[in-house]
């Protein structure tokens, strides 16, 4: 059963429209993750399942029940889950007092306050920081005073928002790790914000994509990045290819698209004479300097047009009737020289191509 | 001049002697003020908060008129006080009329606008996010003020001891309310007042001086305060 079930909801900061329609449920023990770009709706939304917004419209149900609109209610039901705010508020006391002070709010005894605080503090790896004043700490070591204050609460229920926007690569690493140990270890359901994709694809089971204020799609990461519903959920996720064309035939689930007179094969049940957006994913591309006998449905010869280098990886432009970015390793972009104007045969799969039918 | 150099020998000759006249005037200034303080700051420290978070029609007035009373001439409370409680007065019965409670109330009424308005001053210089975290952290309405205090407690301290000095160095109430009669309403300021009108301007200027020194250790403070 679900722990979190939000309908119909909708809420506006004046005129301006923030959510629109929002129905989302979540399960208990599930870890949600809700990407989308900055000023999508996430942390509206987030506050909105903390209770410290009251949505203009809609319900939220709580392990069952509907949350009212005031009274004692919503108190008892925010104490059972835990929000971890994008910058990192801590109170202008020392780390221990910090850590302590949901407990106190919440009556636990004295005694057992002090052992729970020295747990979760050497859980994040702030033990010996206790007198520390907390505002004299860094943005990493202030995340993880943020994250030990919520998680000592033990909450039913942890909100993140943005829990690694601001932080270096290592503090953010520390800080998945200490999520996904939590998700395992205490079957914590937990909603997380986030607009790095590749951190919601590694920690949620189910992906939620939030644009403009409306939740787009919701699957698993598979669905999300493999099969995005409509052209906007495709360049959020990084569908670098996404190109328009007609359905020509298909055949028993083999479709035939003709894209500017180049026809491609790709895996789709939509029938002849449909408009639709063939979507490739740049790393599903593969160069070479022949053509190769492959299983490969799709080969075409191309000229690179850009090559851009990212590190490890090489983003290169082609243009093969149409234009196609392809990523390819480091190595191999020098193992084919792959310089403008190069010669190279583009492949890729048909079921490397995800086709949408185009929005009219 | 020589007058003045003379007094100022002597008057450090009363301080360092503990003359008994000089320490017991500045002792009833002290806790008569300190006393005005404490209570003022009982009733606003709850007040202010309360009119920090709560939104109503008219605030914004409200704290304009508030600050304004900032400034009130003391001697308009001491006349409002003198009115209060004298005995032909609405509260004339009480009989406390020159006495050292007519006088804490009158600096009380003086110190309030202060400590109300640098209390909400207060209050506002601690960031939405820190109430929405305690907030989100499980915190009451009644605990989320109590933390908002204690982050803004510095700033709430530099209010109270304003006040406080506000209290001590003002003369208008205390005459007009207390009377300054010997040994038992007589404070530093009135004591200023009266022995320089009688010439005894060593004793004048020892009490200045005193009065002086307890404004420096209340600045000493409040820039230590300010300083975290």
């Amino acid at each position: 059963m679900s722990l979190i079930e939000v309908t119909g909801l909708n809420h506006r900061y004046g005129e301006r429209a923030i959510l629109e329609n929002i129905n989302l449920s979540v399960d208990r023990g599930e870890v949600f993750a809700l990407i989308g770009p900055t000023g999508a709706g996430k942390t509206t939304l987030l506050r909105i399942i903390d209770l410290l917004e009251i949505p203009g419209a809609g319900e939220i149900y709580f392990d069952g029940k509907c949350i009212p609109r005031s009274g004692k209610q919503r108190l008892e039901i925010r104490r059972r889950m835990s929000f971890i705010h994008q910058k990192p508020q801590v109170f202008n006391l020392n780390v221990y007092d910090n850590v302590a002070c949901g407990l106190i709010w919440r009556g636990e005894e004295k005694n057992n306050i002090a052992g729970k605080v020295d747990h979760i503090l050497e859980m994040v790896g702030l033990k010996g920081y206790e007198n520390r004043t907390a505002r004299t700490l860094s943005g990493g070591e202030a995340q993880r005073v943020a994250l030990a204050r919520s998680l000592v609460l033990e909450p039913e229920v942890l909100l993140l928002d943005e829990p690694t926007a601001n932080l270096d690569p290592v503090s953010t690493a520390n800080i998945e790790q200490l999520i996904s140990y939590v998700a395992r270890q205490r079957n914590t359901t937990m909603i997380m914000a986030t607009h790095d994709m590749s951190q919601g694809q590694q920690l949620a089971d189910r992906i939620g994509v939030l644009l403009d204020g409306r939740l787009v799609q919701t699957g698993n990461a598979t669905d999300i990045f493999r099969s995005p519903q409509n052209e906007e959920v495709a360049h959020f996720v990084g569908m670098e290819n996404i190109i328009e064309g007609v359905i020509i035939t298909n055949n028993e689930g083999i479709a035939t698209v003709n894209i500017g007179g180049n026809a491609i094969q790709a895996v789709s049940n939509y029938p002849a004479g449909r408009e639709v957006y063939a979507c490739i994913r740049p790393e599903d591309i593969t160069l070479a300097l022949s053509s190769t006998q492959s299983s490969a449905r799709n080969s075409f010869q191309a000229k690179v047009t850009q090559a851009t280098s990212l590190g490890p990886l090489s983003r290169v432009e082609i243009n093969c009737g149409f234009r196609l970015v392809a990523l390819v390793t480091k190595i191999s972009a020098e193992e084919l020289n792959l310089q403008v104007g190069r010669e190279v045969y583009a492949t890729f799969k048909a079921t490397g191509v995800h086709i949408m039918e185009k929005e009219s | 001049m020589t007058e003045i150099w003379h007094g100022l020998t002597k008057a450090i000759e009363l301080i360092i002697s503990l003359d008994p006249y000089v320490m017991e005037i500045a002792g009833r200034s002290l806790s008569i003020s300190g006393t005005a303080c404490l209570l003022a700051s009982l009733i606003c420290l709850p007040l202010g908060s309360l009119m920090h978070f709560r939104q109503f029609r008219g605030k914004r007035a409200l704290i304009n008129i508030i600050q304004t009373l900032f400034s009130v001439p003391t001697v308009l409370i001491g006349l409002f006080v003198f009115v209060l409680f004298s005995r032909a007065g609405p509260l004339g019965e009480l009989g406390i009329i020159f006495t050292p409670t007519a006088m804490v109330i009158g600096q009380m009424i003086l110190i309030t606008p202060l400590l109300l308005g640098l209390t909400i001053s207060a209050l506002s210089g601690v960031s939405k996010e820190i109430v929405d975290t305690a907030t989100s952290l499980g915190a009451s309405g009644l605990q989320t003020v109590l933390l908002v205090l204690r982050e803004a407690r510095y700033a709430v301290l530099v209010a109270v001891i304003m006040g406080f000095g506000r209290a001590i160095s003002e003369v208008g109430c205390a005459l007009m309310v207390g009377g300054n009669f010997k040994d038992v309403t007589r404070v530093l300021t009135t004591a200023i007042y009266l022995e320089t009108g009688q010439g005894e301007l060593e004793l004048a200027i020892a009490l200045g001086i005193i009065l002086l020194f307890l404004a420096l250790i209340i600045n000493i403070i409040l820039n230590r305060l300010q300083q975290r």
